[in-house]
């Protein structure tokens, strides 16, 4: 397939090529055009403000149990069940008198854990086999690429809602499902950032000098390639993220009482009439926080200029 | 190019193979053992010895997959335990709405993303383009199991504007209440392939936008209007085509979300049900369906891809 068909090309594909002529073709901009086309080097404040509320959100999972709420399955009857927000539970509460906001935090869990869990899965399978066949060539690579592009063809969800029903729906037999499912792509992101840099002078001298081959990948390309793997691991968990909400939406990840915000999103369909806050935090909680994910990746990647890369 | 078709078409059919094979293990992966759910755990192992040789457990595994196989290539994908219904023509009710549901929302997607992309190209990093791409970050974090909920609480229990869950009614019995019923999740489909055309158009817009021939074109003195439409848009095009097919898998995730939420009995529906009453023989048929079905809209895409555009056969 052809790579500029790739959806999520990066945006900075052609790096200033006659920039002057192009601001002509637009309309005399070309003092524009050549901001569009370089690289970002101020980060800006609002990748800042991104920065802070992923950190903020791992703490609060982290600490949920410090902080001063309710057992997240905790029914509190003196409450009507689906109440609206007020003093006490600032969230409201759900249909069986549960604490939203309470739950919101500890559901923060299930997707921090099969975000970073699987991209950790990924990166071990995919980003190792990624390296080796983008460094050595040959037959290994030829052979992994090609398995990459025939598992790449699959349908990521409908393969996980399948091994999942038949496997179970534990949340470690989850991870380890999805891991094992984005390998694929990180592969290829990773072989191909490794091929960039295998064949640099650095590299050559560093084999000349006698180095063995995991000295050269240890030490000379890992370096070189960790921005890239940084900046495309933030995008690819935020794509984990969605799909174990996916997942969960469908009643088919973590079984309940457990919460879990896509959990909480399929337990809010039934009640969306009568309690709208029910659907509304859990929904602001994935949307913050994905985007957050995906600003953080993408500003990352254009500060590093990862332009070199044909993917 | 005969080359090059021929490597892909022992990949797809290599794809394919591993696929049903994948699926064929599947039910293997349940525990328990089938003759202890269907005599109970008291019967004589004799019993169960014959029920085996009926039901044709006791025959290698390779063998069992061939004669499966077979079955599913003659259409016969068997019964559903639980409905009696062939799984033939549960997918057959199924299938068509699910092709609806894409291909409206694939239609709403490209009137919404050329237009967008095209503006904001003509004036890279100018408010509109600006706007447009901060909004794409925004449609990147709505996967569709996010926005159905909201959207439905806006347009169906405010507004209502659209039908709410379970109002879906066949093309068959009236074709204005069907389009009724299948707007608003075409929209919550459209609005992730809307991000991903829009950046796509617009980066290879203002890439195609740089070269020398857009140059030339304007030397001659050709307006804006023309220049987007008929020398960059036309290349860019293809491209986008191709991102349609590759965007497929995504799509029918989606439709999954958007029919179990709005209770549409399309293919993603019937799945999450019989996943729920472990009607295990409509899953293995569902799953192996839509993913062979997604391998080969991918090779057709691939094919066509290489004959409009002879350079991707030659890499």
């Amino acid at each position: 397939m052809s790579e500029s068909a790739v959806p999520y090309e990066p945006i900075e594909a052609t790096t200033s090529v006659s920039t002057r002529a192009a601001g002509a073709a637009v309309g005399g901009e070309g003092a524009v055009l050549t901001e569009v086309s370089g690289p970002r080097k101020h980060l800006g404040w609002f990748f800042w403000v991104c920065v802070g509320w992923i950190v903020l959100v791992i703490l609060l999972a982290v600490f949920a149990a410090l902080l001063p709420l309710p057992n997240p399955n905790y029914q509190n009857f003196a409450i009507p069940a689906n109440a609206g927000p007020s003093a006490g539970h600032w969230f409201g509460v759900d249909d069986l008198s549960r604490d939203i906001l309470s739950r919101v935090i500890y559901g923060a869990r299930v997707s921090l854990i099969v975000g970073f869990g699987a991209m950790a899965i990924g990166l071990a399978l995919g980003g190792v086999l990624g390296m080796i066949a983008g460094y050595r060539r040959g037959t290994v690579d030829t052979v992994v690429n090609s398995a990459s592009y025939v598992l790449l063809a699959f349908p990521a969800l409908v393969a996980v809602i399948a091994i999942v029903t038949f496997w179970g729906h534990q949340l470690w037999k989850i991870t380890i499902v999805i891991g094992v499912a984005s390998a694929p792509l990180i592969f290829r992101i990773i072989r191909a950032a490794t091929l960039s840099y295998a064949t640099r002078d650095f590299v050559m001298a560093a084999k000349a000098l006698g180095a063995s081959d995991t000295r050269i990948l240890l030490k000379e390309i890992l370096p070189n390639i960790m921005p890239i793997t940084v900046s495309f691991s933030l995008i690819g968990v935020a794509t984990i993220v969605v799909l174990e909400g996916s997942l969960a939406f469908l009643g088919l990840s973590i079984p309940g009482p457990t919460p879990s915000w896509g959990n909480m999103l399929n337990e809010s369909r039934t009640y969306l009439n009568v309690n709208p806050w029910l659907a509304l935090f859990p929904a602001l909680a994935m949307f913050s926080f994905l985007l957050a994910l995906n600003l953080v990746g993408d500003r990352l990647r254009q500060h590093f200029d990862v332009t070199e890369i044909k993917l | 190019m005969a080359k090059y078709l021929g490597k892909r078409f022992v990949a797809l059919v290599a794809i394919v193979f591993l696929v049903s094979v994948g699926a064929f293990y599947l039910v293997h992966l349940l525990p328990g053992d089938p003759t202890v759910a269907i005599l109970g755990p008291n019967d004589t192992a004799h019993n169960k010895a014959i029920l085996m040789a009926q039901l044709g457990l006791n025959k290698p595994l390779y063998e069992q997959y061939f004669i499966w196989a077979g079955h599913i290539f003659e259409g016969n994908f068997g019964q559903s335990y639980v409905t009696h219904q062939t799984v033939l023509s549960t997918m057959a009710t199924a299938v068509p709405i699910d092709i609806e549901l894409i291909v409206i929302s694939q239609i709403i997607a490209f009137a919404i993303a050329i237009p967008l992309a095209l503006l904001a190209a003509r004036r890279p990093n100018k408010r509109l383009d600006r706007y447009s791409t901060t909004a794409t970050f925004a449609g990147l974090a709505l996967p569709p199991f996010i926005l159905a909920p909201l959207l439905v609480l806006i347009f169906c229990v405010h507004w209502h504007i659209f039908p709410g869950p379970a109002s879906y009614v066949p093309i068959s019995q009236s074709l204005s209440a069907n389009l009724n019923s299948m707007i608003l999740p075409s929209i919550i489909l459209a609005i992730g392939s809307i991000v991903v055309y829009f950046r796509l158009l617009r980066n290879d817009l203002i890439a195609t936008l740089q070269e020398d021939f857009i140059t030339m074109a304007r030397s001659k003195g050709m307006t804006d209007r023309r220049i987007l439409l008929k020398h960059a848009f036309r290349p860019s095009s293809v491209s986008l085509l191709a991102s349609a097919g590759i965007n497929i898998g995504a799509l029918i995730a989606g439709t999954f979300v958007v029919e179990y939420l709005l209770q549409i009995p399309g293919l993603g529906y019937e799945l999450v049900t019989a996943i729920n009453q472990t009607d295990y023989i409509v899953v293995q048929s569902i799953v192996l369906v839509v993913a062979i079905a997604v391998v080969i809209i991918n090779f057709i895409v691939d094919f066509l891809f290489s004959v409009v555009d002879p350079r991707i056969a030659r890499e």
